[in-house]
């Protein structure tokens, strides 16, 4: 009789073994319930190598206050003699190192990415067609000085007439030298 | 040496010796006006000094006055005419340097494209006789015209290149000399007026002559000579070391593909684009691979990692494979063999819970499954930088 009652104890202990092993978190996570799921993305688009370390900035300090995801975003450009569905891994080889330093930093400081990278005949065409694809709750873009970088004025009015979120347009100061760029070659 | 000692062609097939294989060196550069054809045309003369018989097969001035000049002093065949449509047109005469048999032969643009009704449609076919019939030839050709890197080299440049020739002909080439300028140098010969007459330099520098197509072009055909080299280096080595029939199998001896594990959700991007970067340096293909659950519902979450997942790989230019299956390293293996893989990586796993902790890890089951084949588990470098204030390679920089 003890016999019985000893292996029926340790078949009940063996069950709740399982089951905590399942319901209870590991060492060192949190449980993913403490944890309230991102619910605004921030867009983060870019169209070189660099971004202002002002717009990469403004939008970490966002997505931490609001919980957000950031979701950075390499626009490339399809010239007009290739196929929209081209691959693209000249340019891919400029702007990826950028996604990844972006996602390593951002990471580091607990904010959630979610990288894209998007194709179009012009930078605006290519955010265009990510707009048209996914919906994001706000988009910061760094306004340039260069006429021939990243998204004209034109672009930026274009932003905002047309898209259906809040978008952060941070204008250029003479004190915003500071960039942020990859220097991940070989590395990522 | 006779015409009769230096056999055309078809004397192997007429039961002739076969004659000795000429040897081809290729003047490579990144753009006209990079002194291709001044080189070959020094090389000529120097081959000429040194005793061989050396003539020009074909040469394209382009009006350059130099280059003329340089040409003096080595023999031409002279170019046959023919008519096409109505139109003259002036093209290198085969037949004539056939007979001429020269020990070197100077032929311009290799990948020229001949006017119909000629032997060939190509120039690098016309180059073929000529080697086969013994003679060496000296060669130019710019890098945008190899078959595989005009995509490339149009998506760089905005401009394609309609001539082009396979890339097998340039690796069978002998000897390739990079011609190496720098951007800068190659404008200001530009605007000097020593690649094209007055003109044609405005039209010129505002196309294709801008400096960040020219480093572009200089850095792809600078990786070219590169590969190249490391490719015959490796091929000598087996040549030397196992016999000749290994030659041909060296490059698949070493040739990888990679596959690389996905699911649905946004650090999967961080994999693909290691698992890219890797393929490019291997020179490999790389595939990517979700193996879905039989029954698996997709969040609205997921379906969006899904669609940037084929984004990505659609821009990447590497195929997205989905096979549906709940043995997932079956299911790897499966397409690790039918693709030829010879590299996996994938991410960390998921935490094991419950009995799932008594199963093997995926890696040592595609290791089981898969001898021979390298799995490699993509580390997440955000979380081995946290406590360092400079992160993964990103610097601010004033």
């Amino acid at each position: 009789m003890s016999a019985v009652i000893i292996v029926l104890i340790a078949i009940a202990a063996l069950a709740v073994g399982v089951a905590a092993g399942y319901w209870l978190p590991p060492h060192g996570h949190r449980p993913s319930a403490e944890r309230p799921a991102p619910v605004r993305r921030i867009l983060l688009p870019f169209t070189g190598p660099e971004i202002s370390r002002r717009a990469f900035e403004a939008a970490m300090r966002l997505a931490k206050a609001e919980n957000a995801t950031i979701m950075p975003a390499f626009l490339a450009r399809v010239p007009r003699n290739l196929p929209l569905d081209s691959p693209l891994p000249a340019q891919c080889s400029l702007g990826m190192p950028l996604l990844e330093a972006i996602e390593q930093r951002a990471t580091a400081q607990g904010v959630q990415v979610d990288a894209r990278i998007a194709r179009g005949r012009t930078y605006r065409d290519a955010l265009r067609r990510l707009l048209e694809q996914e919906s994001f709750d706000r988009i910061i873009v760094s306004a340039t000085n260069n006429r021939n970088a990243g998204l004209s004025a034109d672009d930026l009015e274009w932003l905002l007439e047309r898209v259906p979120a809040e978008v952060m347009i941070l204008r250029p100061s003479p004190t915003d030298t500071r960039r942020i760029y990859a220097d991940v070659a070989g590395h990522f | 040496m006779s015409d009769d000692a230096r056999p055309g062609v078809s004397s192997a097939a007429g039961g002739m010796q076969e004659p000795r294989r000429g040897h081809l060196r290729v003047f490579l550069g990144m753009a006209a006006g990079v002194g291709k054809t001044f080189r070959m045309l020094m090389e000529g003369h120097a081959e000429q000094e040194s005793g061989h018989d050396v003539v020009i097969g074909l040469l394209e001035t382009h009006g350059r006055a130099d280059t003329a000049t340089l040409a003096e002093g080595l023999p031409m065949v002279p170019r046959r005419r023919m008519v096409y449509r109505g139109t003259e047109l002036e093209e290198m005469d085969l037949p004539g340097i056939l007979r001429r048999a020269p020990e070197i032969c100077l032929i311009d643009e290799l990948a020229h494209t001949n006017a119909p009704g000629l032997e060939h449609a190509k120039r690098y076919e016309d180059v073929e006789d000529v080697l086969n019939a013994g003679i060496d030839v000296l060669s130019t050709l710019n890098v945008q015209h190899l078959d595989s890197l005009n995509d490339r080299i149009a998506e760089l440049t905005g401009i394609r290149v309609r001539e082009t020739i396979p890339d097998d002909v340039l690796g069978r080439a002998d000897e390739i000399v990079m011609i190496d300028l720098t951007p800068e140098a190659l404008l200001d010969r530009l605007r000097a007026g020593k690649v094209y007459p007055p003109e044609r330099i405005g039209a010129a520098l505002n196309n294709f002559f801008r400096v960040e197509n020219l480093a572009a072009l200089r850095e792809v055909a600078l990786r070219q000579v590169a590969e190249e080299v490391g490719h015959k280096r490796l091929t000598t080595e087996y040549v030397g070391s196992r016999g000749e029939s290994l030659a041909a199998e060296a490059p698949q001896a070493v040739g990888e593909r990679l596959l690389a594990l996905v699911e649905p959700y946004p650090g999967a991007q961080r994999l693909v684009r290691r698992a890219w970067r890797s393929a490019q340096r291997l020179s490999a293909d790389l595939d990517l691979l979700w193996v879905r659950p039989p029954s698996g519902h997709l969040s609205d979450d997921e379906e969006r990692s899904l669609a940037a997942l084929r984004q990505l790989a659609s821009v990447l230019g590497v195929r997205l494979l989905v096979e549906e299956s709940d043995n997932v390293p079956g299911a790897v293996a499966e397409v690790a063999q039918r693709q030829g893989t010879t590299y996996i990586l994938m991410g960390g796993s998921r935490t094991a819970r419950g009995l799932s902790r008594l199963r093997t890890p995926l890696p040592q089951r595609l290791m089981e499954l898969l001898p021979g084949v390298d799995v490699r588990i993509v580390a997440d470098r955000a979380r081995r930088s946290e406590s360092s204030e400079r992160i993964g390679g990103i610097e601010d920089h004033q």
